[in-house]
């Protein structure tokens, strides 16, 4: 199911709070989403990438992540230059690529790029729990942290009964083909997970009311802020106010 | 015995899942102070559901519940006795949520209001009571099925509640684990009521076993669990024999 793969390390970013990580990926993101200018958004990338590398993540398994996001950005290559209206830079055949677009194309790339590996150093190098635990204590609406907790917890039980289910299937001889028969059977092995999901969040919530649950999640986890920390959010709040400044201040 | 000492008082219950099939039909049942009961019946006869109505999950359609001396009918009424009546779920997965065994143990004694510490202290205490202390940085969803009950079982001492409702807490039991849990319930010396289809269990753990059927729980019909000695070929397997 999920594998946790980057969480565990003793690099120096597996070792800073949480908290930290979760407000710097956090401002680092919104800041790349909306610039626009390579003067900001190389810095950006090339942050990141830096900080991949103080994470001392496996290379091979960043880079594979990675693809996943790149099959969908290469899509963009393909539409994004012939659609978008400018400057003519070369046709093939009846369709006409314009510079504005390749630009808007790289500008795309550049930016996933630099945001998903700034997740991948500061976000996936912390625990889940930890990660939820770190929302709480940063005030994030309950909602959404006990979303974020309960989908990580009960996805390996929905992901189990779906095992079950297709065992069930495949015992009595089902093998997928494309017919109606297929169709039909996996529509009801959807709808049948749905219904059992349902369920089980009701039989948990009573589950917890029992435990005297209010609406309030408690947690025995303490961060505490430790110097590097704070250095460090000072640190990554700079070189964010640099990259604004790149993007709104400066002009060329 | 006084009225104080009754603490589960249920008269008239009615409750129904579908309009043409009454699940509890017009029952009434009490649990004194000290009462050690097992509670048996066919599959789909409203064991869990009695359960579940008892700690305010259900409402059943008419009939009043008394906890304590004192009738609960809100959900804030439910609320206080929840505190001191602990249930233990049939399905562990449904019960163990939190990432680590000691956060999910400590997690009904943050809810009564105790600090971090004296919560990660009673869950410890509770671990070492259940024989679990080297389970406390366990991942819950990866333990296996009896570790599973076992700390569910903790999760709901660690409440330190007066009264225990345990459903089906044997099932699917290998032979150890469930002299383990056996031997945890002999020794407390609580109130409660356990659903099984176990009698040997329930002849080990109770004092007298109801048969809840047809809607209703009769007590003239209790049985007094008791235990004979016989031998016969194979006689070291579990096995029933017939009246």
């Amino acid at each position: 199911m999920i594998e946790e793969q980057f969480a565990t390390g003793n690099s120096f970013i597996h070792s800073l709070d949480p908290r930290v990580k979760i407000i710097a990926a956090v401002l680092f993101s919104v800041i790349v989403a909306v610039s626009s200018r390579f003067l900001a958004l190389l810095p950006a990338l090339a942050i990141s990438l830096f900080l991949v590398a103080m994470a001392k993540l496996p290379i091979k398994k960043v880079f594979y992540r990675l693809l996943l996001v790149n099959g969908l950005i290469l899509f963009l290559w393909f539409v994004l230059p012939f659609t978008y209206k400018g400057q003519e830079l070369f046709a093939i055949g009846p369709f006409i690529a314009t510079k504005e677009g390749i630009l808007l194309a790289s500008q795309i790339t550049v930016k996933s790029n630099a945001i998903l590996l700034s997740m991948i150093a500061l976000l996936s190098t912390t625990p889940i729990f930890s990660l939820g635990h770190a929302m709480g204590q940063l005030h994030f609406p309950d909602k959404i942290t006990h979303l974020f907790l309960f989908t990580f917890r009960y996805i390996h039980v929905i992901y189990k009964e779906y095992r079950r289910l297709t065992n069930a299937m495949r015992v009595r001889g089902f093998a997928p083909r494309t017919n109606m028969h297929t169709y039909k059977s996996y529509a009801y092995l959807v709808g049948m997970l749905l219904v059992k999901s349902y369920d089980r969040a009701e039989r948990i919530h009573k589950a917890m009311r029992c435990r005297g649950f209010n609406n309030k999640y408690y947690s025995l986890t303490q961060f505490s802020l430790k110097t590097e920390d704070i250095l460090c959010l000072l640190l990554m709040l700079a070189v964010i106010s640099g990259l604004a400044v790149l993007q709104w201040v400066i002009t060329t | 015995m006084g009225h104080n000492n009754l603490i589960i008082n249920l008269t008239g219950l009615s409750f129904s899942y579908s309009a043409d099939k009454p699940v509890l039909d017009n029952l009434s049942f009490h649990l004194h102070r000290g009462d050690r009961i097992g509670l048996v019946g066919p599959n789909g006869s409203g064991k869990t559901t009695l359960f579940h109505i008892i700690l305010g999950l259900l409402k059943p359609y008419s009939g009043t519940v008394e906890l304590f001396g004192r009738q609960a009918k809100e959900e804030k009424d439910f609320r206080e006795a929840r505190k001191k009546i602990g249930l233990l779920f049939q399905d562990p997965d449904d019960q163990l949520f939190s990432p680590t065994v000691l956060e999910d143990v400590a997690f009904g004694p943050l809810n009564l209001g105790k600090s971090p510490e004296e919560a990660r202290d009673i869950a410890m205490k509770t671990l070492a009571r259940l024989d679990l202390s080297g389970f406390k940085d366990r991942i819950t969803y990866k333990l296996s099925g009896g570790e599973k009950r076992l700390v569910s079982l903790a999760t709901v001492l660690a409440m330190d509640p007066e009264v225990l409702l345990l459903d089906e807490p044997t099932n699917g039991l290998d032979e150890e684990t469930e002299d383990k849990i056996t031997n945890i319930l002999k020794k407390l010396e609580l109130s409660y009521i356990f659903i099984s289809h176990n009698f040997d269990f329930l002849s080990k753990t109770t004092d007298r076993i109801y048969t809840i059927s047809k809607g209703k729980i009769s007590s003239d019909e209790a049985m007094a669990p008791h235990s004979h000695i016989h031998i016969h070929k194979s006689g070291r397997i579990p096995h029933k024999h017939k009246s």
